[in-house]
């Protein structure tokens, strides 16, 4: 009991360090936005529990991770530096997903895994489902998340990759990061039902609904579905209830649909704030450890702004590489 | 050499690369059990198993994402549209998708699926089951668009398609499935993607066309012949590339072109071979660049004269040939 604690406790702490690098580095982003250094940003803020926690219950490297445009910490906890994804969204050189071609966090990054296509909501869970058949075919055990929004669960790509999965048991969990807005659409007018978790009956796969901004209760669901995918028991459907506290984008004005005190009342799931205090409460995390946790990522996030504004942009010369094999 | 149809050819083609190797795998409506609705997969189930011989359910845009997702993931999956009329659901996962693959991971990965499907009128289809869907992929940069004629080509051609490093749209005309014989070789061959053909060589008119339309231009060819007048047909066998090279080839030697494909005429593959010609081969014409192609009706309709309306055929092409020659 004692030595599990602490291993939870190790992990608990290093998903918080993540969690304060995140949470810098997107304000970061947003900040330059506003400076006119970067041309658009999607925040991650108050969805990194879901985030953070369901990678952590991954082998990084070895799983795959079909991503969607808000899923800044899982590109930061597989493995991208906070240079290179800042590179993305000032739109310089050696940006490692696509070369600067695409929207910031969009392309690929093989080696950590990760996969990141298209802007087109839904197009990327069948895709996950077709690497999780590439999977069973040749027989590894990897597990294939596909992590995708409220708004992304109504598209009929969805529902076909999820019925798929589930006939051929394939090993795919499909991580929706409910936030009760596509856009400025919200959840009632998006379906008729409360949960999204509860379309997984239909498919014939559990479907589980969790508190999002809740990291260890992400993590040990996303342990669970790990498990059962890893031995071929077939896809699960996690909903992790999260919540958006900035606009869609950068681009978005949520005033016109939202109130304050709804963002208010949201800011009050800040899942940065509640590991904290678990943390504190816990005594697994002290008030100095914490100002020194918090100083260093700033120290990092200073140091990859200055990095990635000093890089040249892409050349032109390349300009006509990678339409066919060459 | 055997001589066999194109269904046959495509069986072969398909048979032999999933024989070779193993990343291969096919998916689709009805291809196990059933063994296509053309049969073009008869007896694959019995030979590869479950496994690779995928029966899925009747939803296109999921076919082609997962057979998306599989080649991006180290596979070479064949996956078929039932008939070309349904390919619409995939435009999402191939046009915005897969073409995207190579050019917006800056290379890291790429796309090596074939999306095969039957295409083509003038089998009593109507609208549902007779269009012509080339020209809206060949638009897009990063995919091929192969479209054969003959037995041979579509053998040679389909190896070469999963072979292929890039995303293939491999539409087979179905009324040359079972009509079309010929002969093809015993031992392995492969046709490289991107190379048109000389059907028939001639020295007044140069016909281009592709599909089926290379059947009916060859017989239209004849009867010109006994009139004096000599075609040469050419057969683009693929719409992208295009092959300039054969195409400004031909327009050099004859002066006058015709171009025929059943596809809708405006805005079709027609349309940017005559630009081509324009462009490469002005100082060489004799003759304004005519294009002969399906007509400003959205499909092909069902009733037998209105479907004729639609389709061209050997005497519409010996119409325009006999117009272009005393121009």
């Amino acid at each position: 009991m004692e030595t599990n604690l602490k291993i939870k406790n190790d992990l608990l702490l290093q998903m918080y360090e993540e969690m304060v690098l995140c949470r810098t580095l997107d304000e970061r982003i947003w900040m330059l936005n506003r400076q006119g250094k970067a041309a658009i940003m999607a925040s991650s803020q108050g969805h990194e529990a879901g985030q953070i926690g369901s990678v952590a219950a991954l082998r990084k490297g070895y799983d795959q991770c079909y991503i969607y445009y808000r899923d800044l910490a899982v590109l930061l906890t597989l493995g991208l530096t906070p240079a290179e994804i800042i590179k993305g969204f000032v739109a310089k050189k050696g940006e490692p997903l696509s070369g600067a071609r695409q929207f910031p966090t969009h392309g690929a990054h093989p080696e950590y895994g990760v996969i990141n296509l298209s802007n087109v909501i839904a197009t990327h869970i069948p895709q996950a489902v077709g690497a999780a058949l590439t999977a069973k075919m040749k027989k590894e055990d990897r597990v294939i998340m596909a992590y995708f929004g409220d708004g992304a669960s109504s598209a009929g790509d969805c529902h076909e990759a999820m019925n798929f999965a589930a006939i051929h048991a394939l090993p795919v969990i499909f991580f929706c990061e409910n936030n009760g807005y596509a856009i400025s659409v919200p959840l009632s007018k998006q379906m008729a039902v409360d949960n999204v978790a509860a379309r997984a009956e239909g498919y014939g796969m559990p479907g589980i609904e969790i508190d999002g901004c809740d990291i260890v209760e992400v993590y040990e669901t996303t342990v669970e579905a790990v498990a059962r995918a890893r031995t071929g028991l077939g896809p699960t459907l996690i909903e992790a209830k999260v919540e958006r506290y900035l606009p869609h984008t950068s681009d978005d004005d949520d005033s016109i649909y939202r109130s304050s005190q709804e963002i208010e009342e949201a800011k009050k799931r800040d899942p940065l704030r509640l590991l904290r205090e678990q943390l504190l409460e816990g005594k697994i995390l002290d008030l100095k450890e914490d100002k020194y946790i918090r100083e260093n990522a700033k120290e990092t996030v200073n140091r990859a702004t200055e990095e990635a504004e000093d890089a040249p942009y892409p050349e032109t010369v390349d300009f006509f590489k990678h339409v066919y094999a060459e | 050499m055997a001589v066999i149809t194109v269904l046959e050819a495509i069986r072969e083609a398909m048979r032999e690369e999933m024989r070779n190797d193993d990343r291969v795998f096919i998916m689709g409506e009805d291809i196990g059990v059933r063994g296509g609705v053309f049969l073009a997969t008869e007896g694959f189930l019995s030979e590869f198993g479950e496994e690779r011989v995928i029966d899925t359910p009747l939803a296109e845009s999921s076919i082609a994402g997962i057979a998306l997702g599989a080649a991006m993931s180290g596979l070479r999956p064949i996956a078929e549209i039932e008939f070309a009329d349904f390919i619409w659901p995939t435009i999402n996962q191939i046009v915005g998708e897969a073409a995207k693959v190579r050019y917006g991971t800056e290379g890291k990965l790429n796309a090596p699926l074939v999306l095969r499907a039957p295409q083509g009128g003038g089998v009593r289809g109507a609208l549902y089951h007779s269009q012509s869907v080339e020209a809206i992929f060949a638009h897009t940069p990063g995919l091929k668009v192969v479209t054969p004629s003959t037995p041979y080509d579509a053998k040679g051609l389909l190896k070469s398609s999963i072979r292929d490093d890039d995303p293939v749209i491999f539409l087979e005309h179905k009324r040359t499935y079972r009509l079309v014989k010929g002969e093809v070789p015993d031992q392995e061959y492969t046709i490289p993607i991107g190379k048109a053909d000389v059907k028939k060589p001639g020295e007044d008119i140069s016909i281009i066309t592709y599909g089926l339309m290379v059947h009916h231009c060859l017989e239209a060819a004849q009867i010109a012949s006994s009139k004096n007048i000599s075609v040469e047909v050419l057969d683009l066998r693929t719409v992208r590339p295009l092959d300039v090279e054969s195409i400004i080839n031909t327009v050099k030697k004859t002066g006058k072109t015709l171009i025929v494909y059943e596809d809708n005429q405006a805005l079709g593959i027609g349309s940017e071979v005559s630009a081509l010609i324009s462009q490469h081969a002005f100082e060489y014409l004799d003759a304004p660049v005519i294009r002969l192609g399906g007509p400003e009706v959205p499909a092909m309709p069902f009733s037998p004269p209105l479907e004729n309306m639609f389709m061209i055929d050997t005497e519409k092409i010996s119409t325009a040939i006999k117009e272009l020659a005393e121009y």
